[in-house]
């Protein structure tokens, strides 16, 4: 797999590596922000400062799944397979995301409210969106022909993100709106210095992302490439040369 | 590949070109290249997976080919779906019957499908081709084998179809059912349809047929008149084109 | 077929062009909608698969709500919505995965295939019937449900049935889709019911708030349940839309 990625030219591999280092960095910048930079919030305390952490995972999450419902229309457009792998890479992701987003929650309100769940708005969200792209990887998993299951998948990633306003809307108006995430997630109503903490930290998932996605989407082309060949190797183990070409066995 | 010379100015019954489809890395059908002049009997015949029923179930227009082109009496299907099918019928492996339902109300509901004009005629007049009249109030879970192939074969045709694909109709058929099958297809022949035909049977293949041709491992490895043709002379060539391909 | 054997051609290219193919397209889809509903409608009819199973599964629901939670010490209002919808939902998927365990049986999403209709006449069709079948259930439980706990629902009949129409359509829209996906993955029995509920979830709350609200006299509830109605109603649109158009690539081989 290193050799392949070698062999494929500088450009990946750079790419990788840039975006790496740069994930490095703005973790770094953003970790010191959080701990350091950022203000302390006057009713939280030093608790808040896991927002840092939890919201631009939110953020992030919601953007894998965008990612994953265009890669769902581009491959019912186009039928090309690396549509498929794109939007599985980032659907993926998005879950890991979610999970973030589901563990710093509780541990920012444990101390804050007294117990380890609400079901305040965006948490409540994140935990249907969970189980909607569980949904997604589990279609996938028993799917067995893979255009069939690239078709179901792109199906259910256009759906899933249909979902995701009235998911929000119907929660939020469901439980009514809780103070436990600050003001408003855009930073409109945050203090200087959080601001640049909170956009730092979505910059840093932003990037971090990106890297995921580089590193799957690479892994997900080696897979098909993979059933590929032992396909290839199973049919060729019966097959000698045919007058019918390189094709060869029936089955 | 030279086709027969016809007397009507009408657009070929099926025109492909390099139609391939993949299943992953299988491919079930390779390259296939077919004409099929309008009033043509064309039997297939192959070994099982060399892609006949690929090949007939993309010519129906229900998979669409991974590459290559297909055109069904001038139209594409791709472009024109709905065109293709008024113009054509098939009758495939599964019967597309529903046992819960009669024959009659079968037939009734593919012909309200085909928004068809004269819908209880047709249907009445189809039943009795296909000798199905007495029973065709029955639920067809009843129905025997060649019962079902027969309304199957109603079905199909019961839009009037000028191309009809068969995938391996007389499996299953008894002596007098076959009969029927054959009558039904000679008279789709006489009045100028045209016919592609899957089956395992030699002799059937060739009893109606204008031209053969032999599958293997997706490709059409071989077609040919089938005026002259006798069943010993199939049967060596079928065979030398089966030995031909590995396992 | 054509008699003169010298102008099929041009016969078949007439009778393909005209007759049939030149009535609107509108129309010629609506009727085949209604004839794949139909079809579906008078299958249960003849042989009485799924409603009684249906039936049965969303008793048995409720009777296990009554055990499970204290209906002595609360309000039919507090419980029995979120009950209702529960059996509701429940019997849902059962109706859908017959309804294209049916399809698999007679390969009849093929079958309808070789006709000239567009796959979301296809998806329309089997979704009436769903929504039918639903709605035949819904109206048998209820009296059962006002019986057994002692629920005033003839007070309520009419914003009662609009609040139960408008979710089960939109359930029958969800459920109709990922019913012709599941039926062709293994496990879609299990499949099935997790996908349609993760993605009805906004549904469901709208459906148990709105329910509540019809038999509550909270003002403040009431109030709400307009707001809930028209999500309800967002979300039917939207799914119809999206299941209508992508249908065709969930049925296509």
């Amino acid at each position: 797999m290193k050799a392949r990625s070698g062999s494929a030219g500088a450009g990946p591999g750079l790419m990788l590596g840039t975006l790496t280092v740069l994930v490095v960095a703005l973790a770094i910048a953003t970790l010191y922000g959080a701990y350091f930079y950022a203000a302390r919030e006057k009713e939280m305390g030093d608790v808040q400062r896991i927002f840092y952490f939890h919201a631009p995972a939110g953020l992030a999450c919601f953007l894998a799944f965008f990612v994953t419902f265009v890669c769902g229309i581009g491959y019912l457009a186009t039928r090309k397979p690396g549509w498929d792998v794109m939007g599985h890479a980032s659907a993926e992701i998005g879950l890991l995301f979610c999970l973030i987003v589901l563990v710093t929650g509780p541990f920012w309100a444990r101390p804050v409210w007294g117990v380890w769940w609400t079901w305040e708005a965006r948490l409540t969200t994140t935990l249907i969106l969970f189980l909607i792209y569980s949904g997604y990887l589990l279609v996938r998993r028993y799917t067995d022909d893979p255009e069939q299951r690239a078709r179901f998948a792109a199906v259910i990633g256009i759906v899933g993100f249909l979902d995701v306003p009235l998911v929000y809307w119907s929660v939020r108006f469901f439980r009514g709106h809780h103070p436990l995430v600050l003001k408003v997630s855009g930073g409109g109503g945050l203090e200087q210095s959080m601001r640049h903490v909170f956009l730092a930290g979505i910059a840093t998932y932003f990037a971090l992302y990106a890297c995921l996605m580089v590193l799957r989407v690479r892994l997900g082309h080696a897979e098909v490439e993979l059933r590929w060949l032992r396909e290839r190797a199973i049919r060729g183990a019966h097959a000698t040369r045919t007058p019918a070409g390189t094709h060869g066995g029936t089955s | 590949m030279t086709s027969l010379p016809h007397p009507q100015a009408q657009p070929p019954a099926v025109v492909a070109r390099g139609l391939t489809r993949r299943f992953g890395p299988r491919r079930a059908l390779d390259g296939v290249d077919l004409d099929v002049p309008a009033g043509a009997f064309l039997t297939l015949f192959g070994p099982n997976g060399a892609g006949k029923t690929t090949l007939v179930k993309t010519l129906a227009t229900l998979t669409r080919p991974s590459s290559g082109s297909l055109s069904i009496f001038g139209a594409d299907p791709r472009h024109e779906p709905d065109a293709v099918r008024r113009r054509i019928g098939l009758v495939g492996h599964a019967g597309f019957l529903y046992d819960g339902l009669t024959g009659r109300d079968n037939l009734a509901f593919f012909a309200g499908l085909h928004d068809l004009d004269d819908m209880e005629t047709r249907v009445e007049e189809m039943l009795g081709r296909v000798g199905l009249s007495d029973r065709a109030d029955d639920p067809v879970r009843s129905y025997s084998r060649g019962m079902r192939q027969r309304l199957s074969i109603g079905r199909a045709l019961i839009n009037d179809p000028d191309l009809v694909l068969l995938d391996e109709p007389y499996t299953g058929l008894d002596q007098s059912a076959s009969r029927k099958l054959r009558d039904i297809l000679s008279g789709i022949r006489s009045r100028g349809g045209t016919v592609v035909m899957v089956t395992h049977h030699l002799e059937e293949g060739l009893w109606l047929s204008t031209r053969i041709g032999i599958m293997a491992a997706g490709r059409l490895c071989h077609m040919e008149e089938a005026s002259g043709l006798s069943r010993d002379r199939l049967e060596s060539v079928y065979r030398s084109v089966v030995d031909a391909i590995p396992s | 077929m054509t008699a003169p054997a010298d102008a099929p051609g041009r016969e078949a290219l007439a009778r393909a062009t005209g007759g049939t193919a030149s009535r609107p397209w509108i129309l010629r889809e609506a009727r085949a909608v209604l004839r794949i509903c139909l079809k579906d409608l008078r299958i249960e009819w003849r042989s009485l698969d799924n409603l009684p199973a249906m039936f049965f599964f969303a008793l048995l629901v409720m009777v296990i709500f009554s055990f499970g939670f204290d209906f002595a010490a609360f309000s039919f209002q507090e419980l029995g919505p979120g009950m209702l919808w529960v059996a509701f939902c429940f019997a849902g998927v059962l109706a859908f995965g017959h309804s294209f365990a049916l399809e698999r049986q007679a390969d009849g999403l093929a079958g309808m295939m070789l006709a000239p209709i567009d796959p979301g006449s296809l998806y329309l069709g089997k979704f009436l019937a769903n929504l039918v079948t639903m709605l035949i259930v819904e109206a048998l439980i209820l009296p059962l449900c006002a019986v057994l706990f002692s629920a005033r629902i003839d007070a309520v009949f009419w914003p009662l049935g609009l609040a139960i129409l408008v979710h089960t359509i939109g359930f029958a829209a969800v459920g109709t889709l990922f019913g012709a996906m599941t039926a062709r993955t293994r496990r879609g029995d299990v499949l099935l019911p997790i996908m349609m509920m993760a993605i009805s979830i906004p549904l469901l709350i709208s459906a148990v708030r709105t329910t509540a609200a019809v038999f509550s006299d909270q003002p403040a509830l009431k109030q709400a349940a307009g707001a809930w109605l028209t999500m309800a109603s967002i979300f039917d649109v939207i799914f119809m839309t999206a299941a209508y158009i992508t249908f065709e690539y969930v049925i296509e081989e």
